[in-house]
């Protein structure tokens, strides 16, 4: 378990605001074409979410998955901000080879099982990861975000009944980001108080955590991890959040339908913001120090995107073959 | 000595529980493999042997069932997943196709999913259309999964060590006609007869001819050469085994050698075993081709509950002896 004192504090500072500027980019260099991928669907606003949740995971131990707006999960486990910008660019050092894309990070060092682009699909694969873990007893649990579109489909049903059936180690993390696609939450689901849906597969219903609060975020998810560790099976999170560069990035109607509630978001509940303002009540020397952390991760995301269009792409007969399958 | 006769249930039975006692990860899930003893009885005795930790019975959710065993293969283990039968398997479309024949290839190998896919599959005995399906073919479009149905015991045993051995994703079907069918098992007792995979096996060796099938489609072409051989017809049959891999080699071996063809599949008709075959001959066998390619496959309707109709549909062995007959 992270300790939270001044050195762990600034480093969720600096994950988020890596993701935030590693994001920024990928927006630019896809208005430029730089990427090219049709799909890029963009973490900004729910960096709180990721690294506060991650905090709490013991790197190479405990397991992750998520769904395809997964670039600041792999950001805040660790992985090389080159490799992923090489994947969004589809180039041979991307984390998959570029054979995966946007939606496809994924890395087995850091026990990241990837990032699925089919809604829900991802969700029976952690209750298989989390029967590894029981199987074989390595003490290990599996973070599963979920979007609030997900929750709505039949995965989300199976995978979390037989979760409750097995007493699966999951930390179901619903990220309710206000909508599926374009469908607000309220015109998709029964209930919109979707963290009650834990209480129909017998598993706890940990309620709601303000997902921009990335100091609620750590402590839920904690809670959370010392229920699983006890053995009593799944739980279920719901985090209210909100995503700042609509569904995907292509979807350009997103920001003038809801430019309002947007501004509002950005301007009340963003969690870098927050967070800061919190570290510079806490320790007033600290503006300085969080400014240098800001130009240093614009640096890093410059040097990514440097790489990453130096990188060649993957071209012949060989790599377009490569890994159908285990030879 | 011998070698013993056991039905091909008994035979994947005997296969299952020796890779379970020969690998600790090997464990099976689905529905009524536990309590229940397993719904075509491949499971019977495994709960009181294994316990509930490696016999899993799930919910009816097989959607989960799917995922779930891919997500155990990615992590370290060796599910053999069952479906009751393939029809069920269509809930697990996205699990098989989006999932487990993609995630190593779409992770440029990060990941490997050595997960097993047992099915019943097959028509007949009225089970009416939802139940009736034999779509082998269907999974056998995507790239990154293996498929296979064996045609005998000893095929079964062989073919179910090497995909419960095997790195990859595959789908295995079981003919529900042939669980009781028996046959002998071979003669390697040692535990660890193991078929290559994606290798045919020529049942039959013949010169006018060449009958290529799968499972079932078997014992109709050898019903049908026994009664084309009163006519001095010389009848090749060549069991393909597995449809991905597909064993070219072997199909264009004895095309070459008999210059005909008839294709028997108790599989629909449209965009099939039959048409991947028939192209495949005609593109690199087309100078030794002396006939038309004939298919023999079931109708082209959903199958029908009644027995005359249900008949009507499927192949049998007269219906490949007038197939032959058209192009002898």
């Amino acid at each position: 378990m992270a300790r939270l004192n001044r050195e762990t504090l600034v480093d969720w500072y600096r994950q988020m605001v890596l993701t935030r500027e590693f994001e920024e980019t990928c927006y630019q260099l896809y208005t430029e074409k730089r990427i090219t991928g049709v799909y890029l669907h963009l973490y900004s606003g729910q960096e709180a979410l990721g690294t506060g949740a991650i905090a709490n995971m013991e790197i190479g131990k405990d397991h992750i998955i998520t769904a395809y707006r997964d670039h600041g999960i792999a950001l805040c486990l660790g992985m090389d901000p080159k490799n992923i910008m090489a994947e969004m660019m589809g180039r041979v050092d991307g984390s998959s080879g570029g054979k995966g894309g946007s939606m496809h990070l994924a890395s087995r060092k850091h026990n990241f099982w990837g990032g699925y682009a089919i809604v829900g699909g991802h969700l029976p694969l952690a209750a298989g990861i989390a029967l590894e873990a029981q199987y074989n007893e390595t003490g290990a649990f599996v973070i599963s975000f979920v979007g609030d579109g997900a929750s709505n489909n039949g995965y989300f049903h199976e995978s979390l009944n037989l979760a409750g059936v097995w007493d699966l180690p999951v930390i179901w993390i619903i990220v309710n980001n206000g909508f599926g696609m374009g469908t607000a939450t309220d015109r998709a689901a029964g209930n919109v108080n979707l963290h009650e849906r834990a209480i129909g597969y017998g598993i706890k219903d940990m309620g709601r955590v303000d997902g921009q609060d990335i100091l609620a975020v750590y402590e839920k998810v904690n809670e959370a991890a010392q229920h699983v560790w006890s053995g009593k099976g799944s739980v279920l999170i719901e985090a209210i959040t909100y995503r700042y560069r609509g569904h995907g990035v292509s979807d350009k109607q997103y920001d003038s339908a809801f430019a309002e509630e947007l501004a509002e978001w950005k301007e009340n509940k963003d969690p870098i913001v927050l967070f800061r303002r919190h570290l510079e009540d806490k320790y007033k020397d600290i503006s300085g120090e969080l400014d240098d952390i800001v130009a240093e991760q614009k640096k890093i995301v410059e040097e990514a995107v440097e790489f990453a269009e130096n990188s060649p792409f993957p071209d012949t007969e060989e790599q377009l073959y490569a890994n159908v399958y285990v030879e | 000595m011998a070698a013993r006769n056991l039905p091909m249930r008994e035979a994947l039975r005997l296969a299952l529980l020796e890779e379970m006692h020969r690998d600790e990860r090997v464990f099976v899930m689905g529905e009524e493999v536990g309590v229940w003893q397993g719904t075509h009885r491949v499971t019977r005795g495994f709960i009181e042997e294994f316990g509930e930790k490696r016999v899993r019975d799930t919910p009816i959710s097989e959607m989960v069932i799917g995922g779930a065993a891919v997500g155990a293969a990615m992590a370290g283990l060796r599910p053999v997943a069952e479906f009751m039968t393939i029809n069920f398997a269509f809930l697990a479309l996205d699990a098989l196709i989006n999932h487990a024949a993609k995630i190593h290839y779409m992770f440029d190998g990060m990941f490997t999913v050595p997960a097993v896919f047992r099915a019943a599959t097959g028509w007949g005995d009225q089970a009416t259309a939802t139940h009736s399906h034999m779509p082998e073919p269907i999974f056998a479009h995507f790239p990154g999964m293996y498929v296979c149905s064996p045609s005998n015991s000893a095929d079964a045993y062989g073919m179910l060590k090497a995909s419960i051995r095997d790195d990859n994703p595959i789908l295995f079907t079981e003919s529900i006609g042939l669980y009781s069918h028996p046959g002998p098992m071979p003669e390697d007792e040692s535990g660890d007869y193991v078929l290559p995979i994606g290798k045919g096996n020529v049942v039959q060796e013949g010169t006018d001819v060449s009958i290529f099938t799968y499972a079932r489609g078997v014992e109709w072409a050898k019903r049908a050469a026994r009664t084309l051989s009163e006519d001095g017809v010389s009848v090749e049959i060549v069991d393909l085994r597995w449809l991905r891999p597909l064993d070219t080699d072997i199909i264009f071996e004895s095309f070459r050698k008999t210059n005909r063809a008839v294709i028997v599949e108790e599989s629909l008709p449209m965009y099939s075993f039959g048409s991947e075959l028939a192209a495949q001959i005609q593109e690199h066998c087309f100078d030794y081709m002396d006939a038309p390619i004939k298919r023999v496959s079931a109708a082209d309707v959903p199958l029908p509950y009644s027995k005359y109709l249900e008949l009507m549909a499927l192949p049998d062995a007269d219906k490949v002896v007038a197939a032959v007959k058209e192009i002898i």
